[in-house]
């Protein structure tokens, strides 16, 4: 695997525009991840934080701008003259494996075991022999705290159980950057906690992250940067200090007094 | 009773032709329709609407009307088929239009989250259909596909009307001879019943044995 320098930005997303019809969804994002980073997106609903992580991985296409994973522009292939072309299934699917998603609705495969979910992507994807992709998925399903639960169906799992397999299913692609869309916000209160520590550990191994997510406590804990979204821009950028104790932007103010409402 | 009997030989030989003629439908439509309906889910634009359109009409108009269509139309064209073929074209293109219904409906009960969670971990478009959505819209495709093939069978009975001689005309042949209608149309009865009620449970057990997604 090509390791990028340390210069070199992971993600670099540049003047991202998106509309959903006359909606303008993301109005101009700059992001850079670096290697290792932890970047956590906070912001109201519809503010685009879930659409820009989407445009990352490009299940969401994007208007304007560009998206760089590893140096790699996720969206378009660059022709002769500089024109852009939108790139075929087969070339975007190889970008895709090195960009891991764990989802809010978790979106296991239901007709495979937990170990068969984990394996899939390593058996056609990375190529690995079955033998070898079942001991990977061991592994990690081992990591998250299922190794009891290798041949558990999805159905037969509890909802912190099932989102500890996405993060498995994930990570064992060894992706060079994570997605976690609002990943316990489907989750009972008292199931977020343990899909959270596993995130904290993988923050702690180096796994470079972009989360969207409302556990600011959370958010506090794990991350090396904090970005508010509001209204398809980035309103106010900085470590979790600077930017839960700048009271002095109005809207930021408005939604962390909204969450913490909510919380009591 | 013994002509009955007797008859039977004459009657298992129109039972083949219908079995035979109903194993080419649900074997070409099987085929036509899953590619016409993976067509109009996934394909491009311009393949929707002719899909559609085809989908639509062929259920539409009955099917009567496309046998004699097929059989007594064509000719106009300069197109002469025999009976036999004439019937397979026509029921086969009224059976297409149903199973691309069939696929179509099975492939959109999937959630969208299979897909996109197939795409993040970088399967391709064939691994994606392959792997995660036809697994899954299998159980969704099985019961009405089931339905249509015994649909399939019983509307093959049409084919008499052209002069094959499927079980249904080896019946009214033997009544024909004998003016004893009730016996025999018992037994052609029992003949469609067994196989249609051999498909049905068939079709009950492969759908228990594709239980596994519990909602």
């Amino acid at each position: 695997m090509s390791q990028p320098s340390a210069l070199s930005p992971v993600v670099r997303v540049r003047g991202l525009k998106k509309s959903f019809g006359p909606n303008r969804v993301l109005d101009g994002i700059d992001l850079e991840v670096r290697k290792g980073e932890v970047v956590v997106v906070i912001g109201p609903s519809g503010s685009g934080k879930t659409t820009l992580l989407r445009c990352i991985n490009l299940l969401e296409s994007y208007d304007e701008g560009s998206v760089q994973v590893d140096g790699v522009e996720v969206g378009f292939r660059e022709g002769p003259g500089g024109a852009r072309h939108r790139r075929g299934d087969r070339e975007l699917s190889k970008i895709r494996a090195d960009i891991g998603m764990v989802f809010q609705l978790f979106n296991l495969f239901p007709h495979l075991t937990a170990q068969e979910n984990v394996m899939l992507g390593l058996r056609k994807v990375r190529g690995l022999p079955a033998a070898e992709a079942r001991q990977v998925a061991a592994r990690w399903l081992t990591r998250v705290g299922l190794g009891d639960k290798l041949d558990s169906l999805p159905s037969q799992l509890s909802g912190g159980q099932q989102q500890r397999v996405g993060i498995a299913r994930a990570v064992a692609m060894e992706p060079k950057v994570l997605l976690l869309d609002e990943i316990t916000s489907a989750l009972d209160p008292e199931l977020v906690g343990e899909v959270l520590n596993v995130v904290q550990e993988l923050a702690r191994d180096g796994m470079t992250m972009i989360v969207v997510t409302h556990e600011m406590t959370f958010a506090r804990d794990v991350a090396t940067r904090i970005v508010f979204m509001d209204g398809g821009r980035i309103q106010v950028e900085g470590t979790p200090r600077e930017v839960l104790a700048k009271t002095d932007h109005d809207r930021l103010k408005a939604f962390l007094a909204r969450i913490e409402m909510k919380r009591h | 009773m013994l002509f009955a009997i007797q008859s039977l030989p004459f009657l298992w030989q129109g039972l083949l032709v219908t079995l035979h003629i109903s194993v080419l439908i649900v074997f070409f439509a099987l085929i036509a329709g899953t590619i016409l309906g993976i067509g109009i889910v996934y394909g491009p634009g311009w393949l929707y609407w002719p899909i559609r359109l085809y989908s639509d009409f062929f259920r539409g108009i009955p099917l009567l009307v496309l046998i004699f269509f097929m059989y007594y139309g064509l000719p106009v064209f300069k197109v002469n088929l025999n009976n036999f073929a004439a019937v397979v074209l026509a029921l086969t293109a009224f059976k297409t239009a149903h199973v691309i219904e069939v696929v179509r409906g099975a492939i959109q009960s999937i959630p969208k989250g299979q897909t996109e969670a197939a795409k993040s971990i970088g399967l391709t478009f064939g691994q994606r259909l392959l792997h995660v959505i036809v697994p899954q819209a299998l159980r969704r495709f099985l019961p009405p596909w089931i339905n249509a093939v015994v649909d399939t069978v019983k509307g093959s009975a049409l084919v008499s009307l052209v002069g094959i001689v499927d079980l249904m005309l080896a019946i009214q042949q033997v009544i024909g001879r004998t003016y004893r209608p009730m016996p025999l149309y018992v037994l052609g009865a029992i003949m469609y019943f067994v196989i249609n009620y051999t498909l049905s449970l068939a079709s009950r057990r492969l759908e228990a044995r594709f239980a596994y997604i519990r909602e």
